[in-house]
């Protein structure tokens, strides 16, 4: 098999020459000698392409992909129309990396600008990028944004209600530098808003909330944004988009920026990503913004044309003093997202989060009344829910998997604080009757 | 390029204008220059209050974003609002587009600024080094 380095023996020695180095090994001198490979890698010896095609073709036939699932927890099992993965898999796009000679691009930019104007109807907020990495990253971005447009200002409070890995990863971007990270309690299932508002101070930036938040529940947030604003600091909304169908968006809250996570809208759970973070923000913050926005105007001629528009604001213009990195995004995924989003509609929204709602809270109602599972609060939900077992998650969940379900998210794994045998339960629109009505069986049976 | 002897100019090209106990304060022709077309210019709110050499305001060209420092301490009297709308005025005319005026209380502060000669100066030095 041969070794796909283009180079010869005689090619080596002779670029070894120009340079005067002796031997390959002396331009590794600098690696510490103890972490050169001192012999090849374990790896078994090529095969012909058939048998490996075998060979992964028995290792896949293990996945259990017919199991019915009903994991959620910011990573859902929605119905994606076939229309998605023929746009996505045009060449035109997929082989496009974020276009840097981008008004060439008139396609791409016209659909990035689709999916900003979107993200923004949907969260009823002003202006949008053309996407961040994910719904958690997309906090940090939020948070660095309202440090930024905050005079003097150097907290941000967050809710312990945001998704275990949201908190993760403001914990690690905030580590080493000079910002205070506060967290608020929850208090039955949500956000304690009297502590919160006990918290506001000068040099809030800004408070970060999700809802529905990461046990599925819903956060009442009246009043909230005239306390934060009276205080100078920000209201930062995460939510899932396609929950927007049927709750009050961000906009309509007061908030000044919204975030979240476009997996529901499009994207399949695949192992975990990837996925497409959105931020929106009144346009008062434009300005601050992260990250990409393409804008729309006219050509010479007169037509309407796309660009990437306000770059001063990035990096590559305003270096050090640029407040973000990203100068990126997650076209492809985005272009997903948006796809589903124009298939389906301001109609076929509403549509997908009614049927969300309606049948999670059919299989709620038979779950608690019907099984020996208890919910873990009475409280209002989307699409998804926390029910504790009277047995441990770890030994439930394979029983339900040999049954042929995938029964939720052990959440007590997720985060420490939530009690043993909390079981996060999600249904989508994709849930049949016969399906959750198997499934109550099934859960009957394991807990008895 | 322009620089007119009655004013006092900062080493980060800012030019002032001084008024009993208000400074007036916007970037010289050679910044203008340097910068391009002016596309936007981020103001301060009136009334805050500000430290001698923090960051007030911003002026953003096709090509770059360039932080306008204050060089006295004081607040926020009043910012140029025909920026807003036509930020270009400072391309057209740098030394009357002043950005923001800033009320002080010790003028000790102005120590440190350029006459238009020492100014004029420190821009060939600063040529020179490119």
């Amino acid at each position: 098999m041969i070794a796909y380095l283009p180079h010869t023996d005689e090619d080596i020695e002779a670029m070894l020459e120009v340079i005067g180095v002796a031997g390959i090994d002396q331009l590794f001198a600098d690696i510490p000698r103890e972490l050169i490979l001192k012999e090849p890698l374990q790896i078994p010896a090529g095969l012909p392409e058939h048998e490996v095609y075998r060979r992964m073709r028995v290792l896949a036939e293990r996945n259990r992909v017919q199991n019915v699932s009903f994991l959620g927890c910011g990573s859902y099992d929605h119905i994606i129309p076939a229309v998605v993965s023929h746009i996505l898999s045009r060449s035109e796009f997929y082989t496009s990396y974020t276009p840097y000679q981008a008004e060439i691009s008139q396609g791409f930019l016209q659909a990035v600008f689709e999916f900003q104007t979107m993200i923004c109807e949907l969260t009823g907020l002003e202006v949008a990028n053309a996407s961040l990495y994910d719904g958690h990253t997309a906090a940090s971005e939020a948070a660095v944004l309202a440090l930024n447009s905050v005079r003097r200002s150097e907290t941000i409070l967050y809710s312990s209600t945001l998704h275990p890995f949201t908190r993760q990863v403001l914990r690690t971007h905030f580590s080493n530098l000079p910002v205070h990270l506060e967290e608020i309690p929850s208090k039955n299932g949500t956000t304690d808003l009297v502590d919160l508002v006990a918290k506001l101070r000068p040099g809030v930036a800004g408070v970060i909330l999700q809802s529905p938040n990461y046990l599925g529940y819903v956060e009442d947030l009246s009043g909230l944004a005239q306390d934060l604003h009276d205080n100078g600091s920000l209201l930062i909304l995460s939510a899932n988009p396609l929950s927007l169908g049927v709750l009050k968006p961000a906009g309509e809250w007061g908030a000044d920026i919204a975030i979240g996570d476009t997996q529901a809208l499009g994207l399949p759970s695949y192992f975990g990503g990837p996925s497409v973070g959105y931020i929106t923000a009144t346009e008062k913050l434009l300005r601050k913004m992260p990250g990409r926005i393409v804008g729309q105007s006219l050509d010479q001629e007169g037509k309407r044309a796309f660009l990437l528009t306000l770059q001063a604001r990035e990096q590559h213009i305003k270096r050090e003093r640029a407040t973000s990195n990203i100068c990126s995004n997650q076209a492809l995924a985005a272009l997903a997202t948006t796809v589903y989003l124009a298939t389906l509609g301001r109609q076929g929204i509403r549509e997908v989060a009614e049927q969300n709602t309606q049948k999670a809270h059919y299989l709620y109602g038979r779950l608690v009344k019907e099984t020996a599972a208890e919910p873990l609060f009475d409280r209002p939900f989307f699409n998804e829910f926390p029910i504790v077992l009277a047995k441990k998650a770890a030994e439930v969940l394979p029983r339900m998997e040999e049954r042929g379900f995938y029964a939720g998210v052990d959440l007590n794994r997720l985060d420490p604080s939530t009690p043993e045998g909390t079981l996060a339960i999600a249904v989508t629109e994709r849930r049949t009757r016969e399906e959750m009505d198997a499934f109550v069986e099934a859960l009957k049976e394991v807990l008895r | 390029m322009e620089i007119p002897k009655d004013l006092k100019y900062a080493k980060t090209h800012e030019w002032v204008r001084i008024e009993e106990d208000v400074a007036y304060i916007g970037i010289s022709d050679y910044a203008q220059e340097e910068l391009g077309d002016i596309v936007y210019v981020e103001m301060p709110s009136p009334e805050d209050s500000y430290d001698k050499g923090e960051e007030v305001a911003t002026v953003e060209s096709v090509k770059a974003a360039s932080a306008i420092y204050t060089p006295i301490t004081g607040t926020v009297k009043e910012i140029n609002s025909d920026l807003e709308s036509t930020p270009e005025l400072i391309n057209q005319k740098p030394y009357e587009a002043f950005i923001f005026a800033i009320r002080f209380s010790d003028a000790s502060g102005f120590d440190e600024l350029l006459d238009a000669q020492s100014y004029e100066k420190h821009v060939e030095q600063e040529k020179d080094s490119h």
